[in-house]
């Protein structure tokens, strides 16, 4: 997205359903209790989208399956699948269309049953054939080796990343809407089970239910609807790799692009964001993605979260409903960063509302570190 | 063996004979893995196979934990070859957990669910 579009879609509705169990309902109903959530909270109907933005974990045309199950004929869609960041992927996708009136409400989804219908990660993806003999437990040992990377080249050290954890957690206990709300300290984190080392199962996000939704409409009609409206000031990405073994670098991300351009077409910079809300898949993920996006030199991730800096009270607020760690994780967290840091701005967070926000960051991570999207979100004090 | 054309083909069917062959891009002359019909880096589509040197070092590396009623903990790592490409792999002869990045490895031919793979163990000193 380039400047010229900074401000030109806002978000109108967020909804959500489903959270933790969804006891006998499929990826689909959730996914449509998240639609109507959002429509409703923006005051429109289903009958009212013609544009829809969706990828589902087990469909190949999801988009298509869900305007089918929605009962609505959109003109327009786009079910890319970058993974997890798709959802803010379709940020740009969704301003650009309405910009170009190809559609006029436009709608972004997901859901997911992954925990009560599984318990693990559901997938449609086929494991990539030369990796495949060497059973890498997809996606941990991916972010596992990228960990472990970090380590050697930076010194981070294991308590830093628990204390990731544990901050996402501090976040969580205040949020009714988190999954996990118990006491996590920095010693539960290092002392749970080992699952692919160095990550305890306590440095990785939850298996949960879930679903999101997010209605998008025209800046020009924007203030016509119930909730003060989010304006999308910039989004980017930036693809890098699908198989772990093709990334580059195993300690930087492709978040150093995307963050790049979605500043520079929001005309702000790390300093001017209010509240950092990452996909946070794993606690390296959160380090990664502070350094990649500017907020720490490369290698000061670590020293960055340490000892609840990045907790309530914190020097920077980061993962403000708890994250991937301790709210919600249906199979891809990326629509709840757009969904948390849309409420901080409107002043509706569930958990910890911040005070005057009027700036926040939403970052979308894909496959194992694949694809990163940064997206930007203003209130109307940043037009 | 007919059709054995294809860049995926060929690299297994070496493998199957016991040898390690990786592409190498005839215009700028870099190595790439996995294999493909161009080469990822300046875009060429003359693709010629060398034998590889066998010598790599750990790049990056994990155990996957799993009970030991299912076959116990495993490493998985990626492993940078002298020829400057990285392939995913798993180091044998040691402990999971004694596999450390920057140690020397060198490559042989082992076995997966009937198929032949590239796996590691310890460099001699």
């Amino acid at each position: 997205m380039t400047d010229q579009l900074r401000g030109k879609s806002a978000i109108v509705g967020t909804g959500h359903a489903g959270f933790g169990e969804a006891h006998g309902l499929t990826s689909f109903d959730v996914m449509a209790q998240s639609a109507l959530a959002a429509l409703g909270d923006a005051g429109l109907k289903l009958s009212d989208v013609d544009g829809l933005f969706c990828t589902m974990m087990e469909d190949s045309m999801p988009a298509l399956m869900a305007a089918e199950y929605l009962g609505i004929q959109p003109r327009f869609i786009d079910g890319t699948m970058s993974g997890g960041s798709s959802f803010v992927n379709y940020l740009t996708s969704a301003t650009m269309a309405l910009d170009a009136g190809l559609c006029d409400v436009a709608l972004i989804v997901y859901g997911s049953n992954q925990r009560t219908a599984s318990g693990k990660l559901v997938t449609a993806s086929r494991p990539p054939a030369y990796e495949a003999p060497y059973n890498p437990r997809y996606p941990i040992s991916g972010y596992a080796m990228a960990a472990a990377r970090h380590m050697h080249e930076y010194g981070t050290t294991r308590e830093q990343l628990a204390d990731v954890a544990v901050a996402a957690r501090a976040w969580a206990r205040h949020n009714p809407e988190a999954f996990e709300r118990g006491p996590l300290t920095r010693e539960d984190v290092l002392g749970a089970r080992m699952v692919g080392d160095p990550l305890t199962v306590r440095d990785c996000c939850l298996v949960t239910d879930g679903g999101g939704a997010i209605v998008l409409v025209r800046a020009d009609r924007a203030r016509d609807f119930p909730k003060p409206p989010v304006y999308v000031l910039g989004s980017a990405a930036q693809s890098a790799h699908r198989q772990i073994s093709q990334m580059k670098d195993f300690t930087v991300t492709a978040a150093r692009e995307s963050g790049k351009r979605a500043f520079a077409a929001a005309g702000v910079s790390p300093g001017d964001i209010q509240a950092v809300e990452l996909y946070d898949a794993f606690t390296i993920n959160t380090i990664l993605f502070l350094e990649d996006l500017g907020f720490c030199a490369k290698g000061e991730g670590g020293a960055f979260v340490e000892g609840g800096r990045i907790a309530p009270d914190g020097v920077l607020p980061v993962n403000t409903n708890g994250g991937g760690l301790s709210c919600v994780h249906p199979g891809m967290y990326g629509i709840f960063t757009v969904i948390e840091a849309a409420r901080q701005i409107r002043g509706d967070a569930p958990g910890i509302q911040l005070n005057d926000i009027d700036v926040a960051l939403a970052h979308g991570n894909g496959g194992v570190l694949s694809s990163q999207v940064t997206a930007i979100l203003g209130s109307q004090a940043t037009l | 063996m007919p059709n054995t054309k294809g860049p995926d083909q060929i690299f297994q069917r070496a493998l199957a004979e016991q040898e390690i062959l990786l592409p190498k891009c005839d215009d700028c002359g870099a190595f790439h893995f996995f294999p493909r019909v161009l080469c990822p880096h300046c875009h060429g589509t003359a693709i010629s196979w060398q034998r590889a040197s066998g010598k790599g070092r750990v790049h990056t590396t994990t155990v996957v934990r799993r009970k030991l009623e299912r076959g116990g903990d495993y490493n998985v790592c990626m492993v940078e070859l002298e020829e400057g490409v990285r392939m995913m792999s798993r180091v044998e002869g040691i402990a999971p957990g004694d596999v450390v990045i920057d140690m020397a490895v060198t490559a042989f031919v082992g076995e997966a669910e009937d198929a032949p793979i590239v796996l590691f163990r310890p460099a001699k000193v």
